[in-house]
């Protein structure tokens, strides 16, 4: 059976695997702590809830500080982890 | 009419049309025109292909509701909206290297190119240029729609006026630019939708008296508005996180988002890219949003939610800002228009004619080709936008979430999993939309989730145990 080129023996293939899934890590992590912080301290009745920076705390944890983590999160991620290949045809092993 | 904010909205829209003119100026001494033309050369840097990215689903989620709907529902449809934060890294994360990699051995131009290489099956690539058609054809009509009555309530001419100069404008520069002078614009466009709702968000504030105050007033007319459950409770959180699926992640299915995965320069640019593309998506969604919500206090009573942004930057603006930050909304219906049909436009030519009607077309007459279609196309939405047929409508209600449901285990699994087929793809597909389309006509929140999840979990069975129940076939077929 003839080997399609998208799954060869492609060294970079390693690198873009890995990274993919860093993607699928760092979007269940996203997920669970924007749920649990929204239903979690936004569950209660309005009248209890407490406020930060004038937003209701779920609020501002889950969309306001869920998203500025998120951001940092994917700069760290990517200059620290992500590597630098060439798309062009020198990285090919066969 | 309000010159005032008219003069610098038309500058703005100058400059844009200047830059698609710049860019037209490399398809004409262009030796590789497919690859300029639909693909941009695939040389886009950082910045540009985060812009580009930004403002092409920008307007994605115009198309679930946007500011008029957080002004009804509140502070839930925000959380609601923030689950596009993901597309900024998922989308150049999973597709990544891996699809920039194959694509250029593939020599593939679009989405559809790759999946014929792939699957190397005719019945796959004519059933996904003809779902990218007929979807996206829709799409685009109520996006022209959309962008006539912006002008329309801004400049107060008439609709048909309005769409004729939307239009014109429109179709020249990406007949003439093609895919560079659309990223370029889109870069613009981007960098205009950032600035304008962060403007447009801290004078609303001002204008509400700070945020304790607004909260306070929406909590006295409503507390519903400021918990995650919408303003009349009917948020679930089933409902909402099924928007992780149609706005989140799903989106890497899309074939306009997809094309931008195989655009980039080198893996510097994608790395910026993704940097970038995360602050810039966060902050136009929480922005745009919660200028929507916020406006509730200051502009109660309005009825359109269409009109809640050109109202509150009229309100709490002064002329000319307003004019400039109003070209925000315009900025993302153009952008989303122009990608949809330069995607049409090549699923026709590359796709379909020069895979099956002519494949040894001469290049002379691809590159007329190409244009002509666009602009053929471009006139033929013109039309449908003039008197918009129920079909559109309808069709348009299916547009994102019928591709996603279609083509996103044929691209992720043929990416990432070598058992996959022809066989397992085709069946995906069919489930995917068949389903889809059945489930959103009849059953539009089965377990109170949004109506793409179930098509696309049976998609994924689906592809998974057609590939591996064709495995000798497929080697007989190959032997």
């Amino acid at each position: 059976m003839e080997e399609l080129n998208a799954h060869d023996n492609d060294s970079r293939y390693k690198v873009a695997n890995r990274e993919a899934l860093v993607g699928i890590g760092l979007v269940i992590f996203n997920f669970v702590w924007w749920f649990a912080f929204a239903y979690g301290l936004g569950g209660k009745d309005p009248s209890e809830y407490t406020y930060v920076f004038g937003l209701p705390a779920w609020f501002f944890y889950s969309c306001v500080l869920g998203f500025i983590i998120m951001a940092v999160l994917v700069t760290v991620v990517v200059k620290k982890w992500f590597a630098e290949v060439s798309f062009e045809k020198e990285g090919e092993e066969r | 009419m309000n010159w005032q904010a008219l003069v610098p909205l038309i500058g703005l829209l100058l400059v844009i049309f200047g830059a698609g003119m710049w860019a037209g100026k490399y398809i004409k001494s262009s030796n590789t025109f497919m690859q300029d033309y639909f693909l941009g050369g695939r040389s886009l840097g950082g910045f540009v292909l985060a812009m580009t990215m930004t403002a092409t689903y920008g307007s994605a989620s115009s198309f679930i509701g946007g500011p008029g709907t957080a002004y009804t529902q509140g502070l839930g449809w925000v959380l609601l909206a923030m689950t596009q934060v993901s597309t900024g890294y998922f989308v150049l994360m999973v597709l990544g290297k891996k699809f920039a990699i194959v694509t250029r051995k593939y020599h593939a131009l679009t989405m559809v190119d790759f999946l014929k290489e792939r699957y190397r099956s005719k019945w796959v690539v004519l059933l996904s240029a003809f779902s990218i058609i007929i979807f996206l054809f829709s799409a685009m009509a109520a996006q022209w729609i959309g962008g006539a009555r912006l002008i329309e309530s801004l400049v107060g001419i008439p609709y048909t006026t309005a769409l004729f100069i939307f239009a014109l404008f429109v179709l020249i520069y990406v007949t003439i630019g093609g895919f560079r002078a659309v990223a370029l614009t889109d870069a613009i466009q981007g960098t205009i939708m950032f600035v304008g709702t962060l403007i447009l968000l801290v004078a609303t504030i001002i204008a509400g008296g700070g945020i304790s105050n607004i909260i306070t007033d929406l909590t006295a007319e409503n507390p519903n508005l400021i918990t995650p459950y919408g303003a009349d409770g009917s948020l679930t959180p089933a409902y909402v996180s099924s928007f992780w699926i149609l706005v989140g992640v799903g989106v890497v299915a899309l074939p306009q988002i997809a094309v931008r995965a195989m655009s980039y320069k080198d893996s510097r640019s994608m790395h910026r890219a993704l940097i970038i593309g995360t602050i810039v998506v966060g902050v136009i969604m929480l922005n745009m949003h919660l200028i929507g919500v916020f406006t509730r206090p200051i502009l109660p009573g309005i009825e359109v939610g269409d009109k809640v942004m050109p109202l509150i930057a009229l309100e709490v603006l002064p002329n000319w800002l307003a004019g400039i930050v109003l070209a925000a909304p315009m900025a993302a219906i153009m952008s989303t228009v122009d990608s949809l049909l330069l995607l049409v436009s090549s699923a026709i030519v590359k796709d379909v004619y020069l895979n099956y009607v002519e494949p040894k077309a001469s290049h002379q007459r691809v590159k007329r080709l190409s244009i002509g279609i666009t602009a053929v196309l471009g006139i033929v939405v013109f039309v449908m936008a003039l008197n918009p047929p129920d079909l559109i409508i309808w069709l348009n209600l299916f547009a994102f979430g019928g591709l996603e449901a279609a083509f996103i285990w044929p691209v992720v699994m043929g990416l990432y999993w070598k058992k996959g087929n022809k066989y397992g793809a085709l069946a995906s597909m069919v489930a995917g939309i068949g389903l889809y389309i059945l489930s959103d006509s009849f059953f539009p929140k089965p377990f109170g989730l949004h109506s793409v999840v179930m098509p696309v979990v049976i998609a994924f069975v689906a592809y998974v145990s057609v590939s591996l129940g064709t495995r000798k076939k497929m080697l007989v077929e190959e032997a």
